[in-house]
């Protein structure tokens, strides 16, 4: 060994590092770089997958922004989304989580309980769905009439599509409750003897020691939903196709968003440009804006001073 | 976990009445944080009863308003065994599923070594590059891979081009293994080292027999991921029903049975069952797991 060299040691050192870098190497290179510029590179390219490729500029970029009907909706719809669920599912995970800490009898089955829903396949869960919320004999709709409350049309309707996917989204809150549930149970009790001693109430201690003390995880929670919002695909499209009744298989085409592009997301536009109009040089922008937006919330979640997931040591 | 943020015993007042108020107040305390957690329990739970019961109902009554069934239709399940297809989407999940597995976390716990336990430049870009391949939905990349698959290599119509790439490495799994490396002490690693272990031993030897949960939760997760799958049996697969997956094909109950909804949702039961099941099994891997992606490394 002492005849090795420091230079030598490096090196071996260096080798060793790439050997057991080696299988994320190769995917990087082949999964995400090059289909990534390979994706830049159609977004200017006219292609529809028989004919080669021809430069086609920057038309495809405007034909996507200004003519093709589908791009606003989608944008509006994760707009909508990213307000609404996501506001919706932080504080309904944050509640059960609360709650969840504050059981003390059989707070292993309550746990369970409220995580089991979070495991249901995106498929299963929005069929499952599609079948409570149908407005002909769902047993939503039915207990609804019941008890006198008008009983909306849930999928069928543009205006109750997204909260019909909420209410699938706050059903699925497993995640976020664990998360909280930990980040709960690691706040300083000392903090709240503290609080109860200067008289602090129910709500000044939630204000004032609870919140400061899991902002993070809270920002962490929020980060995440936004990009979970903005890629949403399964569920509207499952949902969307269900409640139409367009039947699955070969060459079923479905245009996606029924009712009225209320379900829009941008991961559909990608299929429906790319797989269904056979338009490959526009889905690559649209896969480009999803990318852009991704990665501009990704960044949020690597900041340095926030936090939430550290790069460093 | 069952620690509970209740009165500090020393503020527990000590005259007779006033505990006896103090008793009340925690009962009554109880009493509500109990009701809201039943409350919260029937929003989770009755969802899947309804498709429990709607699953064992005859075909005329699923078309009524009825909630529990006149009769109980066992027979739908077998029903659905019987719709051809069926079994082969059963077979072509677990294929997906099991084989991803297995290569997922033989290709990326290496990485997730390196990545925690290695010194090198460069090291907190790659993290930083995992993160992102994390965060980046398959939609954006999905274009160039399906010429990538389909018309170089000719396997459209296969789940070929969903299990290969998982030889190579998945970003989640490395950052969740990572995260769990992170909490293994450094001295282990450096005693294995000093006693003449080279890395490859250190990982197999000392490492791996203490990453065992965190390699427990990255399988669990893949196993469900491969599970849940829509998007890549939709673009890979949709030509060749041989090729589909419980996920995708589950969707065409719907349409092949029309408004069934009877058979639709004993489908739903069959294709969400064996995830609960193996949650049942798994459950503390499961948790802990969920728990690690969001706490800081």
């Amino acid at each position: 060994m002492g005849t090795l060299t420091l230079a030598a040691k490096r090196r071996r050192s260096a080798l060793r590092t790439l050997a057991f870098l080696s299988p994320w190497l190769i995917g990087f290179a082949v999964f995400f770089a090059y289909p990534l510029i390979s994706t830049v590179y159609f977004s200017f390219m006219h292609y529809d997958g028989f004919r080669p490729p021809i430069w086609s500029g920057g038309k495809n970029w405007t034909y996507v922004f200004t003519h093709y009907p589908l791009f606003w909706p989608a944008l509006r719809n994760t707009l909508w989304l990213v307000v609404v669920m996501v506001t919706l599912r932080v504080a309904f995970g944050l509640g059960i989580g609360m709650l969840i800490t504050k059981i003390k009898t059989g707070t292993g089955v309550f746990r369970t309980l409220f995580y089991l829903p979070y495991l249901a396949p995106p498929v299963a869960a929005t069929m499952a769905f599609a079948f409570l919320l149908n407005p002909g004999t769902g047993p939503v709709n039915s207990l609804l009439e019941k008890a006198g409350i008008p009983a909306p049309g849930w999928f069928d309707d543009p205006d109750w599509s997204k909260p019909a996917l909420t209410l699938l989204a706050l059903w699925g809150i497993g995640d976020l409750m664990v998360i909280f549930m930990a980040a709960l149970l690691d706040v300083p009790r000392e903090q709240y003897e503290a609080a109860e001693l200067d008289g602090a109430s129910a709500w000044q201690r939630f204000r004032y020691v609870t919140l400061p003390n899991i902002s993070p995880i809270v920002m962490f929670a929020v980060v995440t939903g936004v990009i979970q919002a903005m890629q949403c695909y399964t569920e509207p499209l499952v949902a969307g196709k269900v409640a139409s009744g367009v039947i699955q298989g070969a060459g079923a085409q479905f245009e996606p968003g029924y009712p009225d592009k209320s379900t829009l997301t941008l991961p559909q536009l990608v299929y429906n440009l790319g797989f269904q109009r056979f338009d490959y040089g526009s889905a690559c922008v649209v896969a480009l804006v999803l990318f852009a937006l991704s990665m501009a919330f990704t960044a949020l979640l690597m900041r340095r001073r926030g936090g939430l997931i550290q790069a460093g040591d | 976990m069952t620690q509970v943020l209740a009165t500090p015993a020393e503020l527990v007042p000590s005259s007779a009445p006033a505990r006896r108020t103090a008793r009340r107040k925690e009962l009554l305390r109880w009493i509500a944080v109990h009701s809201l957690g039943v409350a919260a329990a029937l929003f989770f739970v009755l969802p899947f009863v309804f498709v429990l019961l709607t699953s064992l109902m005859s075909d005329s009554q699923a078309l009524s308003r009825d909630l529990i069934p006149g009769t109980w239709e066992w027979g739908n399940y077998r029903k659905v065994f019987d719709t051809p297809g069926f079994l082969t989407w059963w077979r072509n999940t677990l294929i997906y599923a099991g084989l991803g597995t297995a290569l997922t976390v033989v290709s990326s716990v290496p990485v997730a070594y390196a990545l925690a336990k290695f010194r090198f430049p460069g090291r907190n870009l790659a993290l930083m590059l995992v993160i992102s391949m994390m965060m980046l939905p398959p939609q954006v990349v999905v274009i160039p891979m399906y010429l990538f698959w389909a018309k170089q290599l000719g396997l459209s119509g296969t789940l070929w081009p969903l299990i290969i790439p998982m030889a190579f490495g998945d970003a989640f799994s490395i950052f969740l293994l990572r995260q769990f490396l992170m909490t293994i002490p450094n001295e282990y690693v450096d005693a294995a080292r000093v006693d003449g272990c080279g890395e490859l031993r250190t990982l197999v030897r000392v490492v791996l027999p203490m990453a065992k949960p965190g390699i427990a939760a990255v399988a669990l997760f893949q196993f469900f991921n491969a599970w849940n799958d829509y998007f890549g049996p939709q673009i890979y697969a949709s030509e060749n029903p041989g090729a589909w997956t419980l996920s995708y094909g589950l969707e065409s109950f719907k349409g092949a049975h029309h408004t069934d909804w009877n058979l639709t949702m004993a489908a739903t039961v069959l294709v969400m069952a064996p995830v609960i099941l193996v949650f049942f099994f798994a459950q503390k891997a499961f948790v802990e797991g969920v728990t690690l992606t969001g706490v800081k490394g």
